[in-house]
């Protein structure tokens, strides 16, 4: 014990100009991470800024029985579980896909070109992304000017019915996201031992087969691995997409809502301070629970990939 | 084994490029849009095809668009400047984190990693943000709130430090006189050129295309950045009326168009760039791999 101590000293010593350079990150890190974690007892008070956070009065649960009381709990509860299911299951599918299709390219080059160009919708913010919607979408948009009269269709406006945002959404969910994830997958492809596509070659398995019995079965531990981290963030929603690409509308709100949307607007736009907590506190603990049952899960299935 | 060309491989290069033209076409309407006659998109909207061009688009831009510049100023200087600072504390916290044998490594990774796990939200930072900070409408506020430095981009960094650069060179360099400081600087530094490459393109990007803390913390449209305004323009067409009044422009005002011009001028740079950093961002999300 001492004996560990006195290890520890010395150790502490010999890094001690180390500790001093961490000191600017951490102070940012308490900052921006853990005061606002401490500020989610703003959930259980009523909220008013002329007297200050830690003035105001507690509420007790009243917040909680507010926001459940309301049909909004329920609708962007539904709103974020379904589209985060509906992007997991399509989102792996076509990425794996993908990455299977990129691996067989054999030119670097051309390799390079296809990736690069899936890629691109990654790298541009969701504001841009709202005006490429806005360009196909619009009164004056390619749909109802272009595609729908071609098609014999009557043109419609995009931006007030509910029942195409769905499937808007989740187009736009997998052309931005779709680069991203089938690079982790190519990654992992080209992994694969090229020894055993040859002998498979050999006994006569065709493409089909090889990516059925070899691809897939050595892809599972990455994709179960990025499946249960999607599955622990499924009661998180990217901001940008719900609230750009909609471009905030009213009308929509049945279709796009999701938990996200539903704080920034009670803080910022409704000014219901309380409401917005409460919901916030919900998405946070709700959230926490998720990733640990998540964790737990590849914890049994592959203990290498879990994260703690 | 020389094959055929088989439906396999049909299929494949099907998909290829079906995805390929899914992922560029959206932006080649944008660019066509911003170049056609205002005239034209009124009658037949956004077209790939317009039979009338024009660059009215972008003179207009050129002759009116103060706020355009300075709002690509802002961009610009934010991106810079929250890049230099946001490598530092990423790296500065990150190298000590990889030494295996500094007492208290393992709490310090805890911090960095519960930050992933679980966080505050909007409410709570909003609030301590505006009231103890005062952000609100200040310039600080696309600098600092939320995107200064991430606790993915700490541990990416670290497993680098800790995964790329052989323990032994550290040693012989301490054993050699150096002291921690001078390992840092002058060898595990210069070794790690590759993960900086990454960090500096993850976190530049992440500036560049930052609209959310202008959203929440900016009404003063005098601190906007490029995304601001982009932001705030495609909600309100106010916006153009009211620049319109300013520079007293008569005649039509080539709203549609000029639209479209400014966010290819908000998208140029990222798009110019990327075909050139391409390499190091592919490599950038292999390394953050499953755990990003």
């Amino acid at each position: 014990m001492l004996n560990r101590i006195r290890v520890n000293k010395k150790g502490i010593y010999k890094y001690r100009w180390l500790y001093v350079m961490m000191i600017p990150s951490l102070i940012y890190m308490i900052i921006n991470n853990y005061v606002p974690m401490a500020g989610l007892v703003m959930a259980f008070k009523k909220i008013n800024f002329s007297v200050g956070i830690w003035k105001s009065p507690w509420a007790g649960f009243d917040n909680f029985r507010y926001l459940f009381a309301t049909s909004d709990a329920w609708i962007i509860t539904r709103n974020t579980i379904s589209y985060n299911l509906a992007f997991i299951v399509l989102g792996n599918t076509l990425a794996v896909l993908t990455a299977m299709a990129l691996a067989e390219v054999k030119s670097k080059k051309g390799r390079a070109f296809f990736q690069g160009s899936i890629l691109i919708p990654y790298i541009i913010s969701y504001v841009v992304v709202s005006y490429l919607v806005y360009a196909f979408l619009s009164t004056n948009g390619f749909f109802n000017k272009t595609l729908l009269p071609l098609l014999g269709l009557e043109p419609t406006n995009w931006y007030l019915e509910t029942i195409y945002w769905p499937f808007i959404l989740v187009i736009v969910f997998l052309w931005k996201g779709i680069g991203y994830s089938s690079v982790i997958y190519l990654s992992s492809i080209l992994g694969i031992d090229g020894s055993l596509y040859e002998a498979a070659a050999l006994d006569g398995a065709n493409a089909f087969q090889r990516a059925k019995l070899i691809t897939i079965p050595l892809l599972k531990p990455t994709i179960i691995t990025l499946v249960m981290l999607q599955i622990g963030r499924i009661f998180y929603s990217d901001f940008g997409l719900f609230y750009q690409v909609p471009q905030n509308s009213g009308q929509l709100l049945k279709a796009t809502n999701v938990i996200d949307t539903y704080v920034y607007r009670g803080l910022l736009q409704l000014g219901d301070v309380s409401m917005s907590a409460a919901a916030g506190f919900y998405q946070a603990i709700v959230g926490f629970v998720i990733v640990l049952g998540a964790n737990l899960l590849v914890k049994k299935f592959s203990p290498d990939d879990a994260l703690f | 084994m020389k094959e055929k060309l088989n439906l396999y491989q049909i299929l494949r290069t099907i998909l290829l490029a079906l995805l390929s033209a899914f992922a560029i076409l959206p932006f080649a309407l944008l660019f066509i849009a911003s170049l056609t006659k205002e005239s034209f998109i009124m009658q037949n909207g956004y077209s790939y095809f317009p039979k009338e061009w024009s660059f009215s688009a972008y003179e207009y831009l050129i002759a009116n668009g103060a706020q355009i510049f300075r709002a690509y100023g802002i961009s610009i200087i934010i991106t810079v400047a929250g890049t230099c600072l946001g490598l530092a504390l990423t790296l500065l916290f990150a190298y000590p984190l990889s030494k295996p044998d500094m007492p208290g490594r393992r709490f310090f990774n805890f911090m960095v990693f519960f930050t992933i796990l679980f966080s505050g939200g909007l409410v709570p930072s909003y609030t301590m943000w505006t009231t103890v900070f005062h952000m609100k409408n200040s310039i600080l506020a696309l600098l600092i709130p939320g995107l200064l430095m991430r606790g993915f981009y700490v541990i990416l960094a670290k497993s680098y430090f800790q995964a790329s650069i052989p323990g032994e060179i550290y040693e012989s360099a301490r054993i050699d006189g150096a002291s921690e400081v001078t390992v840092f600087s002058r060898i595990a530094i210069p070794l790690a050129k590759p993960i900086i490459a990454t960090l500096v393109l993850f976190i530049g990007l992440d500036y560049w295309n930052d609209w959310n803390n202008g959203l929440i913390y900016l009404t003063n449209a005098k601190l906007y950045s490029i995304q601001n305004v982009l932001n705030q323009m495609i909600q309100t067409i106010t916006f153009l009326s009211q620049n319109a009044g300013q520079v007293s422009v008569t005649g039509n005002i080539p709203s549609n168009a000029v639209r479209m011009a400014i966010a290819v001028v908000g998208t140029l740079p990222v798009l110019i760039a990327y075909p050139f950093l391409q390499k190091w961002f592919v490599k950038g999300i292999v390394m953050g791999g499953v755990k990003g």
